[in-house]
């Protein structure tokens, strides 16, 4: 196990590195003025100017900016935001609400779809399958804030089930809706994992073996099937985590979740072009750690994960 | 022992009459050779999700080339009246009116080769990285797969609408269909080239490739003329869906307000300018959003059929 921990560790180091550079170069080694692009159509002043040219370091050669900006991530600096705000304060603030609208999302289509697809995979090719799958596939083809914007004005403006945009303090009615507008992504592809798995699992020998020893079907489909199936579907939770506590980004901005995704959409509508990098570049390193995490995990919970090179 | 029972069939173990198991060993002799293309092709004409999806994607297809043909009014050089502006719909004006003022049927008829030729230009990056990155790494091995896979990971390790934030944010003032295909291909081509990777690992052991080392055919000419052709299968089925995934990125990116600029006729463009008046006025954010749905929804299911098609394993879970 520490081996494999090691492992895992050392190969993180460079895309880490890799990443950062790339989100670096992308933004500072562009020809022209780097401070100029970012705020597009909009002049900033030149106290402005010299004071992002400072933070940045643009008078040195594009290799120190890159270090000096790498040894500042390992103080914990991330920088300042627009508002003047270090960015490591506001990460503070914002994530607690976005790892809560994360864990409700994920209960949300975990528990939904693990039903659905079960259901579906023990009756393939029946009326419900087939409408599970039609079901899933447009959920799948909706962009999510097309799905936001209709829960939105269905459940907020329409029925009033909802309030519109969640209050100050993020309380846990208010994120309902988000949390089931983002889940709704993720909820197709956990039916139809669930269900490609169950199908595959009801056809094994040992199911077989389960029926012919007399074992009801009431104890088959949850101890039997459902437990093997859940591999992959729980690997994609995983993973899927990750993507919730950095993909949140316009479901945040649109119901107004005060949590990190927000703090970024409010930059990219405002066109604060610097604080938007540095927004980025930590959803990124947030990715990276939990899909860390998320595999160190995996082989605690898997011994055979660790024994791939 | 062969025995001839028929014209087509030639039986190699006991007379038909002989066994109960009735020409469960037949095989037809004289017909063309069966391969994947053509039972893809058989299993997915058989679906009617097939046509439905076809039919659409043509239909879309021709919008998108020919826009006059659907709409009377051409909405780049009609101007926009404001005196209507949210209005309701009136003959001639099915859809109703934008904000400007503009006809919302017109704009949308008019942002579907946007739609399209920012998914097509997407795919062909994805494909031509996708297919450099993954065929060279999974081929050759060694130190050439570390390194192309490690770049990968690094790729793949930015969510591709973030990049496409930080690329279109850089570059503001050169907002275009190119721009943003480029924003959004340049982060999504690694999973392309995993797939790829991992069909070329398994289809390298096969014995034809042996066989082909055996005789001395030399290496690139395996790559590109037993390789590829026999590993390109999951790729064609993953970049149908990939094409419906950088229609709704650069939505997401216009409807942002970094994607493009005012002046292209685009459905997130449209839907950025509605999402103000959600609330007294939503149809003009419904059309819009509707128009981009069916086109994604199409892609996705044509998507679908391909991967059942070529897949014989998922056929077996329908």
């Amino acid at each position: 196990m520490t081996g494999y921990i090691f492992r895992r560790v050392l190969q993180a180091i460079p895309v880490f590195f890799g990443t950062t550079f790339l989100i670096y170069f992308m933004v500072f080694a562009m020809p022209g003025d780097p401070i100029i692009a970012l705020f597009g159509d909009k002049t900033p002043s030149a106290a402005v100017i010299e004071q992002l040219r400072q933070q940045y370091h643009l008078d040195q050669p594009f290799i120190v900016q890159y270090l000096i900006y790498i040894g500042g991530i390992f103080r914990g600096d991330f920088g300042i935001s627009f508002s003047g705000e270090p960015v490591t304060q506001i990460l503070a603030r914002t994530f607690p609400v976005t790892i809560r609208l994360a864990v409700l999302a994920l209960l949300f289509q975990s528990i939904a779809g693990i039903v659905v697809g079960l259901y579906s995979g023990l009756r393939k090719g029946k009326l419900f399958d087939s409408s599970a799958l039609v079901v899933s596939l447009i959920l799948i083809s909706l962009p999510i804030f097309v799905i936001a914007y209709v829960a939105q004005y269905v459940f907020g403006v329409q029925l009033g089930w909802a309030r519109t945009t969640v209050g100050p303090g993020a309380p846990l009615q208010d994120l309902v809706m988000p949390a089931l507008v983002l889940a709704s992504v993720s909820f197709a592809q956990i039916v139809r994992l669930t269900r490609s798995s169950v199908i595959e699992t009801s056809g094994l020998d040992f199911v077989r073996t389960a029926y012919s020893k007399g074992l009801s079907r009431r104890r088959i489909v949850p101890v039997h099937i459902l437990r093997n199936s859940l591999i992959p579907v729980v690997t994609f939770l995983a993973t899927d985590f990750g993507v919730l506590l950095v993909g949140a980004t316009v479901t945040e901005g649109i119901f107004n979740v005060p949590g990190v995704g927000n703090t970024l959409y409010q930059a990219i509508i405002r066109g604060e072009g610097p604080t938007v990098v540095s927004f980025v570049t930590v959803m990124v390193l947030l990715y990276l750690i939990v899909n860390l995490v998320v595999d160190l995990l995996y082989g605690l919970l898997d011994p055979r994960i660790r024994l791939v090179k | 022992m062969s025995n001839n029972t028929s014209r087509s069939t030639r039986h190699f173990v006991a007379p038909l009459e002989e066994t109960p198991l009735v020409a469960i060993d037949a095989v037809k002799v004289d017909e063309k050779p069966s391969n994947l293309w053509i039972d893809a092709w058989r299993d997915a004409r058989r679906r009617p999700i097939f046509w439905i999806s076809g039919v659409l994607i043509l239909l879309i297809i021709a919008v998108a080339l020919l826009p006059s043909l659907f709409s009377p009014i051409n909405p780049l050089t009609e101007e926009c009246v404001l005196s209507n502006s949210n209005g309701d719909p009136t003959a001639g004006h099915l859809l109703g009116f934008t904000k400007q003022g503009c006809d919302v049927y017109a704009r949308i008829i008019y942002g579907t080769s946007t739609s399209i030729s920012v998914g097509l230009i997407v795919i062909l990056l994805t494909t031509v990285l996708g297919v450099a990155f993954g065929a060279f790494g999974g081929f050759f091995g060694g130190w050439v797969d570390a390194t192309l896979s490690r770049l990968g990971d690094i790729f793949f390790s930015i969510p591709y609408i973030l990049a496409a934030v930080v690329i279109m944010s850089v570059l503001s003032q050169y907002r275009s269909i190119w721009t943003i295909s480029l924003a959004i291909g340049l982060f999504a081509w690694p999973s392309t080239a995993r797939v790829l990777r991992a069909e070329i690992l398994r289809v390298k052991q096969a014995d034809y490739i042996t066989a082909s080392e055996a005789l001395g055919v030399s290496r690139m000419k395996i790559l590109f003329q037993h390789v590829l052709p026999n590993s390109i299968a999951p790729v064609i089925a993953i970049t149908t869906i990939s094409l419906a995934g950088a229609i709704v990125a650069e939505a997401t990116l216009s409807f942002l307000g970094v994607g493009l600029g005012g002046s292209i006729m685009s459905w997130g463009n449209d839907i950025n300018q509605a999402q103000r008046d959600i609330r007294v006025h939503p149809q003009t954010l419904i059309w819009p959003s509707l128009a981009l749905s069916i086109t994604v929804f199409s892609f996705i299911l044509l998507g679908e059929v391909v991967r059942d098609a070529l897949d014989p394993k998922a056929r077996a879970l329908r």
